[in-house]
């Protein structure tokens, strides 16, 4: 490894943006361009998805303390019969905002930090396809999560939170049964989270389709980058249904309409549909990201290449197209009838066998590997381990006479947390482990590391593992106290304890980033090299912390795995032996004369109106008019900016191949001045804020 | 793409010979805006089943379908808007040739069949409810008005779009080379009349 003797200021200098720091031009004589790449300001005007990634990454983990929180109270409230900590009608509030913020706050957006930060550099790209568009999804998700945040504090402690669950089922949600502002929270807040989330599905679609680098074929992609796609494409495809249903839930609450009035003859099963058609793409949206993070973790600390590359990704493709026709499975009980009740039943069970494949080669992959155990490898153990359980009881809910006997039962929760957290959480997790000197240039703590890991796991399973005993007896989810005498109370206070270990497993890890982060700085901040766990993806071949510009030169691949075998080859008698120190084979970062796109104020203005006009929907219609202007402002601002600030050209290089500034596809002889690159990125910004545009228009009027 | 770098793969310099090129050979602006169309499949698909599901689910004495349509006129505007998609392809192909003049009339064209079918639509809305069929009248209102609601809000951010290109071009900021721009708008203008000729034939002419 390559412990250099870089100075501690050079990566600083390779940061900084060609640009410099003198200048004052105002594109169309208005605004001018934010400069610099130091200080908290630069965080916030910042294009680049790296930093975009860590951003994400920091407000999930702040989502997952608020969310893990309230799991605290639910438990608090369960721990003995007859509870009294927090009362039926803020228990509501608690359980819905916590399934509202760990699924919608906290594992998409800790799913999208890994996507930012790690899809270009898996496919060897300068940045994503469209940097303001990639800040702005950033700042939209803010938008969101605050607003729906904001929710148990306004007007009291959770009186206005939505408490609904996080399926909110109709006709429950309506303003007879729900009367306070909470749904209108939940409907609202959803929708900016819908729109950030679509437009990053966007934006890395089109990285991942048309921003490799060259060589990198399809089938050389690593399988994160391929679970990530994936995970796009059903965001893409999801998200519109339950936008529809969402507008339908707000125009009946804010503007009469009758879609879910039984009084006027409708049917609430159309929310259920709806819900579930998004919802359940929405499990896999959940965890395909923990899956591609496992398939990195464990051919790096098993030494060998991931076993059956091609069913892995096909399996992924497969379970990607299965998500679709499961979704009533979540309805078996809503008397959907017994055809439908079959078909959705046979078709859950099927979608186990690509999910088994993947089990299976992971298993395949450690099997007579040689196995590090470092923390990045326990939790990618601990998710094989615990996800086949979660997907066990997952299978049991296939067969749909035994799912009459669980439905809203502890069950349930024991099933989906298994999946959720024992999968997609430690997985994430796993992530932050392994990814972590990447980001940063030092790694975590390892025996802190593994102390929270086993914390967390032993507390997980004493949480979640008797809720399965506590469902078969009988025990309903959502309700906020149970009698002594229906014997539950045992199992209840062993899992209020053990949510507390799990808390403590947490503050472990936040406590081991204080630890690493302090020890690092005293050490004088050594350099843990490009590549310190000996890994295979291509964004290993560059130095940590990646700097601002990726790579320094691309890169042409010529297979799976490329960064592995540049580093290793095969002597006569067909040993694997090192062929080039990593030090040879990747880039030290030194190359500062990549052009890069420019920082800019709209993005987190464009967030800033849209948070406007979510809480003029709620509150008052003038405040979502304010917040309209803001965000046509803004669209326009954005449209009339140059993609790339001209007074930082001079050297279109490099970064003009990816994307920014798609002036005239054939044509390269042309001077790329100012002018040119001025509105390039103008087709694809009405594209995609029409997509809030026309949403907004017609929420308000 | 050329030999030009061969010999120095490893230059960071050489990214000249590098022609503006992407992985599939499409710009990402014009997939990106493909993508954006794939999702909006989903959503008018979602509100046309929400159509469908509802627009039976009214009592005998309600106002209904055959109370109100007025298949004449409507036909009339959706001929209008179908007009507009030709016109757009004039549009495209006039700035491909470098005449930006015929552009600028093509788009004007464009913007203004675009508007005079908006413009029809909120005649036929403001006649609707003066028959009696709100927003909130009953499950049919609820879930046309959503629908052609949604659908016209659409063709109003189209007519925007082109009006934005039309100011572009009169500030001389559109030019031959940025063909493709108006290319992109006209994907989404087509999507939007196609998702008229679906919404037109489920909700006017299917039996009711």
């Amino acid at each position: 490894m390559t412990i250099t003797d870089r100075t501690i200021t050079a990566p600083e200098e390779t940061l900084a943006l060609p640009a410099g720091p003198t200048i004052a031009h105002r594109p169309l004589g208005v605004f001018t361009r934010p400069q610099g790449s130091e200080g908290w300001t630069s965080w916030l005007f910042t294009v680049d998805h790296k930093r975009i990634g860590i951003m994400y990454g920091a407000a999930a983990l702040f989502f997952f303390l608020v969310g893990g929180a309230e799991a605290l109270f639910i438990r608090l409230q369960l721990a003995t019969p007859n509870g009294s900590v927090i009362g039926a009608g803020t228990y509501n509030g608690v359980f819905t905002m916590h399934g509202v913020t760990m699924v919608f706050l906290v594992i998409m957006p800790m799913a999208a930090a890994f996507a930012n930060y790690l899809l270009p550099l898996q496919v060897g790209a300068r940045d994503v396809a469209f940097p303001r568009l990639n800040a702005f999804s950033f700042w939209c998700f803010l938008a969101g999560g605050l607003l729906l945040t904001s929710s148990v504090l306004i007007g009291g402690w959770f009186q206005n939170a939505p408490d609904g669950g996080w399926f909110a089922y109709a006709p429950n949600t309506g303003l007879l049964f729900s009367p306070s502002k909470g749904i209108d929270f939940y409907a609202v807040g959803l929708q900016i989270l819908g729109v950030a989330s679509l437009v990053s599905a966007i934006n890395l679609i089109v990285t991942v389709l048309n921003m490799r680098t060259k060589g990198m074929s399809f089938f050389r992609m690593p399988v994160l980058t391929w679970m990530l796609l994936i995970t796009q494409f059903l965001l893409l495809f999801a998200l519109p249904v339950i936008t529809v249903a969402l507008f339908l839930l707000m125009f009946d609450r804010l503007w009469d309409a009758n879609f879910f009035n039984v009084e006027a003859g409708a049917d609430p099963l159309l929310w259920q549909h709806l819900f579930w058609i998004f919802g359940h793409p929405e499990v896999y949206i959940l965890i395909l990201p923990a899956f591609g993070i496992v398939s990195e973790i464990i051919p790096t600390f098993a030494r060998k290449p991931l076993f059956g590359y091609h069913f892995m990704v096909a399996s992924g493709i497969a379970i990607g197209f299965m998500g679709w026709g499961v979704w009533a499975h979540h309805m078996f009980t809503s008397g959907v009838g017994p055809l439908s009740v079959a078909a959705f039943s046979v078709s859950t069970m099927f979608i186990a066998v690509p999910t088994g494949v993947k089990i299976l080669n992971w298993l395949a992959t450690m099997y007579r590997g040689r196995l590090r155990f470092t923390t990045p490898m326990l939790y990618a153990v601990g998710v094989v381990s615990m996800f086949t359980i979660g997907g066990l009881s997952g299978v049991t809910h296939a067969i749909a006479p035994s799912d009459t006997q669980q439905t809203d039962t502890y069950y349930i929760v024991a099933h989906f947390h298994y999946v959720i957290f024992g999968g997609a959480l430690l997985g994430l997790f796993g992530g932050f482990y392994y990814w972590w000197p990447k980001a940063f240039g030092y790694k975590l703590n390892e025996g802190w590391g593994k102390a929270s890991f086993w914390v967390m796991l032993i507390g997980f399973n004493f949480t979640f593992g008797p809720m399965h005993i506590l469902g078969l007896q009988g025990m309903s989810r959502r309700i906020a106290t149970y009698r002594a005498d229906e014997g539950f109370a045992l199992w209840n206070m062993v899992a209020t304890i053990s949510s507390f270990v799990i808390a403590l497993g947490v503050a472990m890890f936040f406590w081991n980033v204080f630890v690493s982060t302090r020890n690092w700085r005293r050490a004088g901040r050594p350099d843990v090299g490009p590549d310190p766990w000996d890994a295979r993806g291509l964004e290993w071949m560059t130095a940590s912390p990646v700097p601002e510009h990726n790579f320094d030169s691309e890169i042409e691949v010529e297979r799976l795995d490329e960064f592995w075998h540049r580093k290793y080859g095969k002597d006569e008698s067909g040993r694997i032996v090192r062929a080039a120190p990593t030090s040879e084979v990747a880039h030290d970062g030194s190359n500062t004369n990549v052009h890069l796109p420019s920082p800019s104020y709209w993005p987190i203005v464009l967030g800033g109106g849209i948070l406007l006009v979510g809480y003029g929907i709620i509150y008052n219609l003038w405040l979502a008019a304010a917040g309209l202007v803001l965000l046509v402002a803004a669209i326009y601002g954005w449209i009339l900016e140059p993609a790339d600030d001209p007074d930082a050209a001079g050297h279109h290089d490099d970064h003009s191949d990816d994307g920014d500034d798609h002036g005239d596809p054939g044509s390269n002889g042309g001077p790329s001045g100012n002018g040119d690159s001025a509105e390039t990125e103008g087709p694809e910004d009405r594209g995609g804020d029409s997509a809030e545009t026309e949403e907004e228009a017609a929420t308000v009027g | 793409m050329t030999s030009e770098t061969g010999a120095a793969e490893a230059a960071t310099q050489s990214a000249h010979a590098e022609e503006h090129h992407t992985s599939t050979g499409i710009s990402n602006e014009k997939l990106a805006m493909w993508v954006f169309l794939g999702s909006e499949c989903l959503l008018f698909g979602g509100l046309i089943s929400v159509y469908m599901f509802n627009k039976g689910r009214i009592g005998p004495n309600d106002v209904g379908p055959n109370d109100v349509f007025d298949i004449p006129f409507t036909s009339v505007s959706s001929f209008v808007l179908l007009m507009s998609s030709l016109t757009m392809v004039f549009a495209v192909s006039s700035i491909a040739r470098g005449d930006l003049r015929g552009n600028r009339i093509w788009l004007t064209t464009t913007a203004a069949l675009g508007a005079t079918f908006v413009a029809g639509q909120v005649y036929e809305f403001t006649a609707f409810y003066s028959e009696g069929l709100g927003f909130t009248t009953n499950l049919f209102g609820s879930a046309f008005y959503a629908l052609t609601g949604f659908h016209g809000a659409h063709v109003t951010i189209g007519i925007i779009m082109l009006m934005s290109l039309l100011v572009m071009s009169l500030r001389g900021n559109l030019t031959q080379e940025r063909a493709e721009t108006v290319e992109i708008i006209g994907l989404y203008w087509h999507f939007v009349d196609i998702v008229w000729i679906v919404i037109f034939t489920i909700v006017y002419l299917f039996p009711q």
